[in-house]
């Protein structure tokens, strides 16, 4: 019997060297005459281990890690491939405490399973959720998913079954399901992960939001720093079409859905959902006005669904086990988990799924292990560019979208980046109103013009000229910027300006 | 090298993708993987396919960061400049490259920021061409770029390490 191996193929163990790793992995097994049957699984999301090699044995899977390729041959002297000790042994990867305190519903079958074997998505209880709905009538989909509390995880958090609801009761003889798979915020790479690492529970949560709706055609807009998950997508895509889960008769139902990735062009404005939409349709991506909302009037004027990859990727296990097995989970009106994203300076850096109420302070410290420089965390921002910095006063704070909003932040797409006490919020601040220039779209004034006078204002204030005064005309401009925008670019970007100032004022020059 | 534009080439891409609704950025993206850049005479040519103005091609073009209009250097190199990346020394690591990289001959790498790469946990990132690098120190910079064969020609690591 041959050796089952696990060595993710996820960018972020790529960019460590995983596929040198497995190459060298072959190479020694060919070598000591040892079979070994290779898997390129998705990642566990435990980065600061990567590449994580994971081998098979009778007690569950076992881990080391990080493996280079220069370990690989005492890997084989220490006999891994029968789980024997070495430097870098983790133990039984399921027991490890970081991946033990979570709780995967969304991510449950990432880094387990072969991301492009249907087989293996099948027998980790995949297209369970699918082959529930239907039998269901579009209504009772709809009911589940709005019983289920569901929100947006792109970072909106409006509720999904509501969104769903207006395209179904929207008649048009075409409808479409669009997934933004746009992930351009710092620190956020959860949607890459799941695409990379279970693409088949996407294309599953797409096709049963077709059936709710009576959708025939869907997008995954992807960026196109993500080559790696463009590439998984479409392989799933085919393997899917090829064994009737997709395409004209799915599982010989009668109803038709239709699937398709677009490859975006780097536009971080393009994650807005009407910016989106124009690019989808070969345009420049260009905020639209609303009303009409996207449900009603969207992609070539036509009622669409438009939702982030977490949203849809959520939706087979929320119609697999109930609406009441999700919304156990989960605090107040958020309901069910978040993938959480853990970066920046920390030791421990990766994926934690976890239900709404957990603190910043559990996960910085309890799964974090402090920074990764060593020194004191300052300053931590959540919800990607345009989330707020929070000071240490507020990481007790569960997280929790209404929680947040009362202390002016937000969640964003559970994006968590941390910087120890040498990072200079007033440069922050000033490079979150220079990346809002870049990324600008153009369409409405407060955005286009309001970016590039906050960075001259911020050099101002960085260079003491006239501090009191410069600042009074920053806290001017964000006004302008909050209430004036067209969309989340020029109307946010005052959230990590603001936070910086407000919290840390010392960094801007004045004296508290 | 990059193949030479020729209308035909561009003519095929077209046909291909013509059909397919809000087929601009297909196009434009299969135009620039095969010849590495957009050439500005394709406008017309893509604009009377697909019944646009060439101002609409050209805005489109020209909106995007991802396309280019002039032949890309033999490597890119994109270093994420993004706050997760920041927090780990990412202007550091971009002030050691244009130091290790100043006196090369024009056309033989670029050098260009990126916002993120989705690499926030192994930060700082970069993509050289189309391959991810994380966890970047100035010394892995080195050797990657020696890798790619832009070879050191002699100036010193300006922080003295080997």
């Amino acid at each position: 019997m041959s050796i089952k191996i696990f060595v993710p193929r996820d960018s972020a163990a790529l960019a460590l060297g995983a596929d040198a790793v497995a190459k060298a992995i072959m190479a020694e097994a060919v070598r000591r005459k040892i079979a070994v049957h290779l898997v390129r699984n998705g990642s566990r999301g435990m980065l600061w281990l990567e590449p994580l090699v994971e081998v098979q044995t009778a007690k569950g899977r076992v881990a080391y890690g990080p493996v280079s390729p220069e370990d690989v041959a005492a890997l084989f002297d220490a006999n891994f491939f029968n789980g024997g000790k070495h430097s870098l042994s983790l133990g039984l990867t399921e027991e490890l405490a970081y991946l033990k305190q979570q709780e995967r519903l969304t991510f449950a079958r990432v880094g387990i399973t072969d991301p492009l074997s249907l087989e293996d998505y099948l027998a980790h209880d995949g297209y369970q959720g699918l082959r529930k709905a239907l039998t269901m009538q579009a209504a009772a989909i709809m009911q589940q998913v709005t019983e289920s509390g569901l929100r947006g995880r792109g970072g909106a958090a409006f509720p999904t079954g509501i969104k769903w609801q207006t395209v179904l009761n929207t008649a048009a003889p075409q409808k479409y399901i669009v997934c933004n798979a746009d992930e351009g915020d710092s620190g956020t790479f959860a949607d890459r992960m799941l695409m990379e690492g279970d693409p088949f529970v996407l294309i599953e949560g797409m096709t049963i939001a077709a059936l709710a709706v009576g959708a025939t055609q869907g997008y995954i807009y992807v960026r196109s720093e993500y080559p790696h998950s463009i590439a998984v997508l479409n392989e799933a895509i085919s393997v899917a079409r090829k064994a009737g889960y997709l395409g004209a008769d799915i599982l010989s139902s009668g109803k038709s859905f239709e699937l398709e990735v677009r490859k975006a062009a780097g536009a971080y404005v393009c994650g807005e959902e009407t910016a989106l939409l124009e690019s989808l349709e070969g345009k420049r991506g260009i905020v639209r006005a609303k009303p009409p909302l996207p449900a009603i009037a969207g992609l070539f004027g036509k009622p669409t669904v438009i939702n982030n990859v977490i949203s849809l990727a959520s939706v087979p296990v929320i119609l697999a086990k109930g609406a009441a097995f999700y919304k156990d989970y989960g605090m107040g009106r958020s309901r069910g988990t978040l993938p959480f994203q853990l970066a920046g300076n920390i030791k421990q850096g990766g994926l934690i799924e976890k239900a709404f109420g957990v603190t910043l302070r559990e996960l910085l410290y309890d799964f974090g292990g402090g920074s990764a420089s060593g020194r004191a965390i300052k300053a931590v921002q959540v919800g990607g560019p345009l989330g707020a910095y929070l000071p240490e006063s507020q990481w007790d704070t569960p997280l929790d979208y209404e929680a947040y909003t009362a202390l002016w932040a937000v969640l964003g797409h559970g994006g968590i980046v941390v910087h120890d006490d040498s990072a200079d919020l007033a440069k922050l601040a000033r490079y979150a109103m220079k990346f809002c220039a870049i990324e600008s779209c153009g369409k409405c004034t407060p955005c286009r013009i309001g970016a590039t006078r906050g960075v001259e204002v911020m050099d101002k204030i960085i260079a003491g000229h006239d501090r009191p005064a410069q600042i009074a005309l920053l806290r001017d401009l964000c006004d302008t910027m909050l209430n004036g925008s067209m969309c989340a670019m020029g109307g946010m970007t005052p959230y990590p300006v603001l936070s910086a100032l407000n919290h840390f004022a010392k960094d801007f020059g004045v004296v508290k | 090298m990059s193949p030479v534009y020729k209308p035909e080439m561009i003519a095929a891409i077209i046909a291909t993708q013509q059909s397919r609704p809000g087929a601009l950025l297909p196009i434009l993206h299969d135009i620039q993987d095969a010849l590495g850049y957009i050439p500005p005479g394709s406008v017309t040519q893509i604009a009377s396919a697909l019944n646009l103005s060439r101002a609409e091609v050209h805005g489109v073009i020209t909106f995007y960061h991802h396309f280019r209009t002039t032949p890309p250097a033999r490597h890119t190199i994109q270093i994420c400049c993004a706050e997760a990346c920041q927090s780990m020394g990412a202007e550091r690591l971009v002030g050691h490259a244009e130091k290790k990289l100043a006196g090369r001959k024009q056309g033989e790498y670029e050098l260009k920021p990126v916002y993120c790469l989705g690499l926030c946990a192994s930060s700082p990132a970069l993509m050289i061409d189309e391959e991810l690098h994380a966890r970047v120190t100035p010394e892995r910079f080195d050797r990657l770029i020696n890798d790619i064969g832009i070879k050191d020609i002699g100036h010193k690591n300006p922080e003295g390490k080997t």
